[in-house]
């Protein structure tokens, strides 16, 4: 038996008027050039670390998340920027990030990998593959005990979303389980771009050709969208969201996706040919869009010019408010944050003494 | 110490499980998960009586998965809550390392101040009982590395219940390791409500001749050695550390300023231990006071044994104790 519930995704598409779908696109928009420019700063050497771009998956992140309330909590893995923007998280703040600047949403302590914003229920890009997962379990536990022990009456949805390298991850599955023997609503997304750095699904996941195996496991309802299509992942997502939303217990949704560049930065791609990526690139989300919108009359070639121009210039305007946010200072910041109320042996006072902090360097492969 | 003035003596067990259930009583976001604690009342019986009490909303089994329910807790408590997660024992709490050692500590900073993480982690720790090597982990000396937490470590029922309840309240994870040889040890325990703020060691014996420094079980043995070493005319003076972190060094450097000599009983192993922090830090701070090098008595470097008679070689203990007082004095 599969928990597929083929019903909820083929019922027919929501009306989404056009002003939202014009939103959307720009959204999409914002993360693709957001990333443009990040690969471009990456290699100008402002970014450091580990950086992941999410360009082709834009429709995962502005599907789900339009689907929500904004106080339902989001997590997510290290590829987070995507989902921080669709989240509302502001591109100065993600881009500050980045680097390393006090401006950025952790205070240039977290990095492209985790990123984090507590006003828009955000809670964190987390780069350990699975670990964000039981995380989202107790975020989901958090909002069914603040229902139920503390009354506040408000029925919060958690997205926890993955990629398909995390299905392989002992963390995923006792996350799932507890979800399911609690029912906790937390709804798992894995944006299934096919492969988990250089390995395919098919060589990493049993039963890759039907996920909906997993789900069944644990007795989730499956769905599944489209990712190529930000309308198609908003509908299936809205009906898995409100149907979780008054049922308060798991999901399990498998986004298709593609990532068009490398896992990182440093990432040759040996592993697929250009023909491959070139297909998937051909059915682009953000021009699929842009093209039906086009065809309904509610754009015009004009019209998304302007939109390009626009998202350009928040972005540059990010950038260059990233490079005049100052460096954190190591005077207050290297020891604030560490613990709530610092005391004991290593304080701020004990150690900066003995030992210099210079900068390191960034590090070649992940 | 307030215990002096109480009248009711109280196993450590139990006075575990009022600290809980009075934070629980006091604070509607405090709840209690873990295997066996609600149904079969505690796999130690720690938290007996109180699934009737508090209901199955707050006090919830999770099944065997303590990655899974570990890092349940740091999300539950990102969002506002105050979990208690018990670990049967501290052993199985490796598979959830991630979760505890790399998520909940970082998170506050990581996060740039946003996210706190007020999860009180606790279970049995140490060695004991024949348990052989997988269960029987002092995991102290491998978590002290790590910053961002707290770690507990209480030798008495008094103080158990008083950095319990501090733990519960604290903003940051904490890790509270007991034992589960000490959960029937009873001691006095006030009726009334108290305290007990971290980074507070506790003389546990006053002594002018050399300073023992312990935490956790150990204590007792470094009490027992001092008796007998009393016996000899030589006084200990035995510090009780009782949270790792933060460590209270300003007590012991003071001691040593008194006595000039110190011994470090740790039970976990030596190599980057508790107790070679402590005996650095003692370095850092009082190399004039010393007139001799510090001693350290850990458990041996190799994993558990389950033979009786090869544990109780392995573990620290009070022959082991009076002998590194002995050296350290120049007395042998
Ligand atoms: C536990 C763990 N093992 C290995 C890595 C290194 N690593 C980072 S990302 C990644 C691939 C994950 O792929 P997937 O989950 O499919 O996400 P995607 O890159 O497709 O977004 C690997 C192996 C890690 N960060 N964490």
């Amino acid at each position: 038996m599969t928990m597929t519930d083929p019903q909820a995704v083929s019922q027919p598409v929501e009306r989404v008027s056009a002003k939202t779908r014009l939103k959307w696109l720009r959204d999409m928009m914002l993360i693709r050039e957001f990333e443009l420019r990040t690969m471009q700063a990456y290699q100008e050497a402002k970014i450091g670390g580990f950086c992941h771009v999410y360009i082709g998956q834009e429709a995962c992140a502005v599907g789900c998340i339009a689907a929500t309330n904004p106080d339902d909590p989001v997590i997510t893995a290290y590829r987070d920027h995507g989902h921080a923007l669709a989240r509302g998280m502001e591109a100065r703040y993600a881009m500050a990030e980045m680097f390393g600047k006090i401006g950025g949403c952790a205070k240039g302590k977290g990095g492209s990998m985790h990123f984090f914003d507590k006003r828009t229920h955000f809670y964190g890009g987390h780069a350990i593959v699975g670990g964000q997962t039981p995380i989202g379990a107790g975020l989901a536990f958090a909002t069914r005990y603040e229902n139920e022990v503390l009354g506040q009456g408000k029925k919060r949805v958690t997205l926890c979303f993955l990629g398909d390298g995390a299905l392989n991850q002992g963390a995923l599955h006792e996350a799932m389980n507890l979800c399911a023997i609690l029912d906790l609503p937390c709804i798992f997304v894995v944006e299934n771009n096919r492969y988990s750095m250089g390995t395919s699904i098919e060589r990493g996941t049993s039963m890759a050709d039907d996920l909906s195996t997993k789900a069944a496991a644990y007795g989730m309802p499956y769905f599944q969208a489209d990712g190529m299509d930000v309308c198609a992942v908003y509908n299936v997502m809205k009906r898995v969201v409100d149907r979780m939303r008054s049922e308060q217990r798991p999901a399990f949704v498998e986004i298709s996706t593609y990532r068009y560049k490398g896992h990182s930065m440093s990432d040759p791609q040996k592993y697929r040919t250009k023909d491959e990526v070139s297909e998937y690139e051909a059915n682009d989300p953000i021009r699929r869009l842009a093209d039906a919108l086009i065809e309904a009359g509610s754009l015009n070639e004009d019209g998304f010019k302007e939109l390009n121009q626009s998202v350009r210039d928040e972005v540059r305007d990010a950038i260059k408010w990233a490079e005049q946010s100052p460096e954190p200072d190591p005077a207050t910041e290297l020891y604030s944050d560490v613990v709530t109320e610092p005391f004991g042996a290593y304080g701020p006072t004990s150690l900066p003494e003995m030992c210099e902090h210079e900068p390191g360097e960034a590090p070649e492969s992940p | 110490m307030g215990a002096a003035v109480a009248t009711r003596q109280i196993q450590f067990r139990e006075a575990i499980r009022e600290a809980m259930s009075e934070e629980m009583r006091r604070d509607k976001r405090v709840f209690l998960m873990g295997e066996e604690v609600a149904q079969y009342q505690g796999a130690y019986k720690v938290s007996q009586g109180m699934l009737d009490e508090f209901g199955e909303k707050r006090v919830i089994d999770v099944p065997i998965s303590e990655n899974g329910f570990a890092g349940l807790g740091v999300g539950a408590a990102m969002m506002g809550l105050r979990p208690i997660i018990e670990f049967m024992s501290w052993s199985f709490s490796l598979v959830a390392a991630d979760q505890i050692l790399n998520n909940a500590p970082k998170m506050l900073y990581m996060s740039g101040g946003q996210f706190g993480c007020p999860v009180v982690f606790r279970g049995n720790d140490g060695a004991g009982g024949q348990l052989g090597s997988t269960h029987s982990w002092a995991v102290e000396g491998l978590f002290a590395n790590v910053p961002g937490l707290r770690i507990v470590i209480p030798s008495t029922p008094y103080d158990a219940k008083g950095l319990l309840k501090t733990a519960i309240r604290c903003d940051d994870p904490v890790f509270f390791l007991e034992s589960e040889r000490m959960l029937g040890n009873k001691g006095p325990v006030p009726e009334e409500e108290y305290l007990i703020p971290f980074g507070k060691a506790d003389i546990k014996r006053a002594g002018g001749d050399c300073t023992l420094v312990s935490f956790g079980r150990p204590v007792h043995f470094c009490l027992e050695a001092a008796e007998k070493l009393a016996e000899e005319g030589i006084e200990c003076e035995v510090i009780d550390g009782r949270t790792i972190r933060p460590l209270d060094m300003d007590t012991i450097i003071e001691s040593i300023r008194k006595t000039n000599y110190c011994v470090v009983v740790d039970q976990s192993w030596p190599f980057g231990s508790v107790a070679s922090e402590v005996a650095t830090q003692i370095y850092e701070r009082a190399m004039d006071h010393l007139d001799n090098r510090v001693y350290r008595v850990c458990s041996d470097d190799v994993p558990a044994p389950y033979s009786k008679n090869l544990e109780q070689a392995m573990l620290p203990n009070p022959g082991k104790i009076i002998k590194a007082v002995r050296q350290a004095m120049y007395l042998e």
